[in-house]
């Protein structure tokens, strides 16, 4: 790769035939270098100097404040590794880290398949194939305020038209599910609301991945008799295996940090049965002040989100 | 001897057309459904919302409550606020952004790579990870409640600067020492040059920053208590209290809020698409 920097510009001008007396004045190496460096410095500074301040400052901070006792307002005392034993005797921290874990487990593979899906339906040649693929993506632009207020409507569980139908195809009123209202069926809602809301994102990026896929494959396995399950399943299925990888990693990330939606559908609840680990940050830190203990929590996420992303940057350098 | 086709009107009916044609429209109606749920209870009593089976089409369209919810909570207000933080933070995106990105590809200066590696490391760090300290930070400069601290924490993202280099790094050299030669300075070239080319990333970049901060949930609700500055997600959530839920009135509220989104998301889907497919962005 070519980088052309500030300094060429002398070069250059000295091909031109310029009389001396309006010749720029030659600057040394040293000085040349110190003017590209701050011209380029000042392209930086208005993102860097925000950057460092409200993003990397906060970053390193809470890795200090992880080790420390605070409450916001009194003197920041040391606390040395307590904060981190203080996790295996927290039952709430437990809790909520093998709540994140389920989450994770079920809604990363639900929403791979569920987007796999639509892609490669969509990928065909439709009629208004435009329309349906933006209307499977509008979910993730919603605003996630108003789509969880409709969604805890539709499963409300006395009310709500999904309950009523379930209801009517002769479902005992006894075994009709809680949705966020039940210990046993918050974590489904949540999950289910997740998929909903995400699929048509991942849609998109495995669109591109079926896009990238060589049409003589399609060829070649057509004139061997391949079935259409058979072509998705020898061609389309390995050649979509960097995709695959690619969106498990991203969903798995977003899996661990999720919270918003939870918030907003079911406040961590009922009891602790929707409790994750970014709520248990949350709370530490908003509701009980124990800022220290929060940044430990914060740990957490951060070693597992980075696990992840060592994990992925080594497998895709061997490929 | 293959079975003679069956026609319709003349036309071949495909079994396999009609059964995927089905499935896609399924899939949609239920995709769409909460969409239309919402519109349908925004213009129901509260009392009706529920009614089943359900009354897509309300008989009686309760208007009223497009009028209500400017005068229950100040959602003029609210609009407004989210319109202000919206704007600045998209526009200060894009600017510090493309600015950085220029340098960070087209520029060879020391401690580059370094710098750069800064932005890398934390494109993949969670927020949830600093919102706590980064809390504490701005109630330290005294930008608790105040649009400002929105501000700050939207503006300057890794993810913008990682988006517009990557855009740069596409667009030959060559054109950029060309304008050297022509005499033009670095700043020249970032903003006659390089942005009337990047418009794709601009695109890109601001619908990102324009849905997400729109959307913003979780920042407003922990930065702003004073009702005065909220934004419109945290207004809707004002029809919910303790005791009731003026359903009416949230659906209507949520239909405005969501008016702008899908104006930005129809004229520019094409850039989302595009922008998602080749960088498969915004982890």
């Amino acid at each position: 790769m070519v980088h052309v920097g500030g300094d060429d510009l002398v070069v250059a001008r000295e091909d031109f035939d310029i009389p001396v007396a309006v010749r720029p004045k030659r600057l040394t190496k040293r000085q040349r270098q110190r003017r590209s460096t701050l011209v380029a410095l000042s392209f930086i500074a208005p993102n860097f100097l925000g950057f460092l301040v409200f993003t990397l400052g906060p970053i390193l901070f809470a890795f200090a404040l992880a080790f420390m006792h605070w409450d916001g307002s009194n003197a920041i005392t040391f606390a040395g590794l307590e904060n981190f034993w203080r996790l295996f005797s927290d039952r709430s921290f437990i809790t909520a880290f093998w709540n994140t874990l389920i989450y994770t487990a079920v809604s990363v593979p639900a929403t791979l398949a569920c987007s796999l899906g639509l892609a490669v339906l969509l990928n065909q040649k439709l009629r208004g194939r435009n329309f349906f693929r933006a209307a499977m993506f509008f979910p993730y632009v919603a605003s996630l305020v108003a789509v969880a207020v409709v969604w805890n409507m539709i499963f409300n569980p006395e009310m709500g038209p999904v309950n009523m139908l379930l209801y009517e195809l002769g479902i005992d009123p006894k075994n009709l599910p809680g949705w966020a209202a039940s210990n046993s069926w918050a974590m489904v809602t949540v999950i289910l609301f997740g998929i909903w809301k995400s699929m048509g994102y991942y849609m998109v990026i495995y669109l591109a991945g079926l896009q990238g896929i060589s049409p003589e494959l399609y060829e070649a396995a057509d004139l061997d008799g391949a079935n259409g399950w058979q072509k998705f399943w020898y061609v389309t299925l390995p050649q979509l295996a960097p995709t695959t990888f690619f969106v498990s990693v991203m969903l798995t990330i977003q899996s661990f940090k999720v919270f918003d939606q939870i918030m907003l559908l079911t406040e961590g609840g009922p009891g602790t049965s929707t409790l994750v680990l970014v709520y248990h940050v949350y709370n530490e830190a908003f509701i009980s002040w124990d800022l220290g203990y929060s940044s430990m929590v914060a740990l957490v996420l951060f070693l597992m989100v980075l696990t992840v992303t060592v994990v992925q940057f080594r497998l895709t350098r061997e490929d | 001897m293959a079975k003679p086709p069956l026609t319709l009107f003349g036309h071949k009916v495909r079994f396999k057309a009609i059964a995927v044609y089905a499935l896609v429209i399924a899939i949609t109606v239920v995709m769409l459904l909460p969409f239309a749920w919402m519109l349908s209870a925004s213009l129901k009593l509260d009392r009706d919302v529920f009614a089943f089976p359900i009354e897509w089409i309300p008989s009686q369209p309760r208007w009223r409550n497009y009028v209500d919810i400017w005068t229950k909570i100040p959602l003029a207000l609210f609009i407004y606020n989210t319109t202000k933080l919206t704007v600045i933070v998209t526009l200060l995106q894009l600017f510090t952004s493309s600015f950085a990105a220029y340098a960070f590809a087209k520029l060879r200066f020391a401690y580059r790579e370094v710098l750069f590696l800064a932005y890398i490391a934390t494109i993949a760090m969670p927020w949830q990870v600093y919102m706590v300290p980064q809390f504490l930070e701005m109630r330290a400069f005294g930008l608790n409640n105040t649009h400002l601290a929105l501000i700050c924490l939207q503006a300057f993202t890794a993810f913008g600067v990682f988006l517009m280099r990557q855009f740069y790094m596409s667009i030959p050299d060559e054109l950029c020492e060309a304008a050297r030669i022509d005499g033009m300075n670095e700043y020249q070239i970032w903003f006659r040059i390089m942005l009337p080319l990047s418009k794709p990333a601009l695109s890109t970049l601001t619908i990102f920053t324009f849905v997400t901060t729109w959307n913003d949930f979780l920042g407003p609700l922990i930065y702003l208590t004073k009702t005065e500055l909220k934004t419109v997600q945290i207004g809707i959530r004002m029809f919910i209290t303790q005791y009731s839920t003026e359903y009416g009135l949230i659906m209507a509220a949520s239909i405005v809020s969501l008016i702008p989104v899908l104006i930005v998301f129809l004229a520019l889907q094409r850039f989302f698409v595009e922008g998602i497919a080749s960088s498969g962005l915004k982890g």
